[in-house]
């Protein structure tokens, strides 16, 4: 009877209240769906990171044309990928000349922060069926968690749909420009002289992306030791080097926070 | 120059791999939880992995041996400043590109 009750209801609306009856419900059925005040809410929030969005998808643009990417290359990567940070490391890789296996492992390295992201946003996804969660996963990327986050913490009442609406809003809109932006800047490529410094580019655009995200003094150290053993181990082959750093200043982070917290 | 090959394959396996990371704990592994030491190790990546990246690419000549001349580091420096200060991304990227293009220019 439960059931049957279950399968009619129209579940296309705004979620149910939670009585005990509905609470019975969300474990059996999924019913949230992305509701289109939450996707407005989303989209007009993402419009304060596009600023930013635009200028590195548009280097990538420039920087992967410059590699010798040709403009198929360039989009499918960005399309396939959107991870800005992690297609910059993938290329870097592959212009020094390393196989593309390294690339991918180096780039995926680069991402692995996502599966905390993803961690995260599940426990505020209760209810949230799988043909949601399987294209949302696609839109997954610093700026739509952030920013999800933050509405989270700002309006910890808002209905699932909500705020799967508002994940969307800003996950879709901010992807779409990353990739109007990179299409920008490969067709500009070749017409960008040298002088510039456009190589230059990639390791100033790590920089902007890293020094936000180093906050705590376990941050600092993580990130000197990482550094130091990188430029010690750089003549290691295909990024070798760099997986040595990375672990070193992992640990050297945890045992920093470790240290912090014991005084 | 790379093969085409090479862009391929990373395209789609670069790909397939952000995507399983990003699905992993909304569908994949659904109602399970980071162990705390893993979320806390996840918390450093970016913060060693860009260093680790960045530190050689301005230190070293990025064509072929020895160091790289003052101007690269010195750009490098100021959009750290930059960054730092105003914690704006846009603004970190264009201070590096134009103290890199200026101190060059003045010969550096």
């Amino acid at each position: 009877m439960l059931n049957a009750a279950i399968t009619k209801r129209d579940w296309s609306g705004p979620p149910p209240p939670s009585t005990p009856d509905t609470m019975l419900q969300r474990q059996d059925t999924d019913w949230a769906a992305p509701s289109a005040r939450g996707v407005r809410a989303g989209a007009t929030a993402a419009l304060q990171v596009v600023v930013a969005v635009i200028p590195f998808g548009m280097i990538f643009g420039v920087v992967a044309t410059e590699a010798g990417l040709n403009l198929w290359q360039t989009m499918a990567m960005t399309v396939i990928v959107i991870a800005g940070a992690s297609q910059f490391v993938a290329l870097e890789f592959l212009t020094d000349g390393a196989p593309a296996a390294i690339a991918v492992l180096a780039g995926s390295i680069v991402n692995l922060r996502m599966a905390m992201y993803s961690a995260t946003l599940a426990t505020y996804w209760t209810g949230v069926p799988m043909r949601w969660r399987l294209p949302a996963a696609f839109v997954l990327h610093d700026q739509s968690f952030a920013l999800s986050i933050a509405r989270q913490r700002a309006f910890p009442a808002e209905s699932v749909s909500d705020r799967l609406g508002y994940f969307l809003g800003v996950g879709v809109l901010t992807s779409s420009v990353w990739v109007v932006a990179t299409y920008a800047g490969a067709s500009l490529g070749s017409q960008i002289p040298a002088e510039w410094g456009v190589e230059f580019a990639v390791p100033v655009t790590f920089l902007a992306i890293a020094v936000p995200l180093i906050r705590t003094r376990a941050d600092w150290a993580a990130a000197l030791v990482a550094g130091a053993l990188a430029i010690l181990l750089s003549d290691m082959p295909y990024g070798t080097g760099l997986l040595i750093a990375a672990a070193a200043g992992i640990a050297a982070g945890m045992a920093a926070k470790r240290a912090g917290r014991a005084t | 120059m790379i093969s085409d090959t090479a862009i391929w394959t990373t395209v789609a396996l670069l790909g397939a791999a952000t995507y399983a990371i990003r699905f992993s704990f909304l569908g994949l592994l659904a109602g399970r939880k980071l162990p705390p030491w893993a979320e806390e190790a996840l918390h450093f990546v970016p913060v060693t992995v860009l260093p680790a990246l960045i530190l050689p690419m301005i230190l070293y000549a990025p064509e072929g041996e020895g160091w790289a001349e003052p101007h690269r580091w010195l750009a490098a420096l100021v959009a750290l400043a930059v960054g730092i200060g105003t914690g704006k991304m846009f603004l970190t990227v264009l201070a590096g590109l134009t103290a890199f293009a200026g101190l060059r220019a003045l010969g550096l």
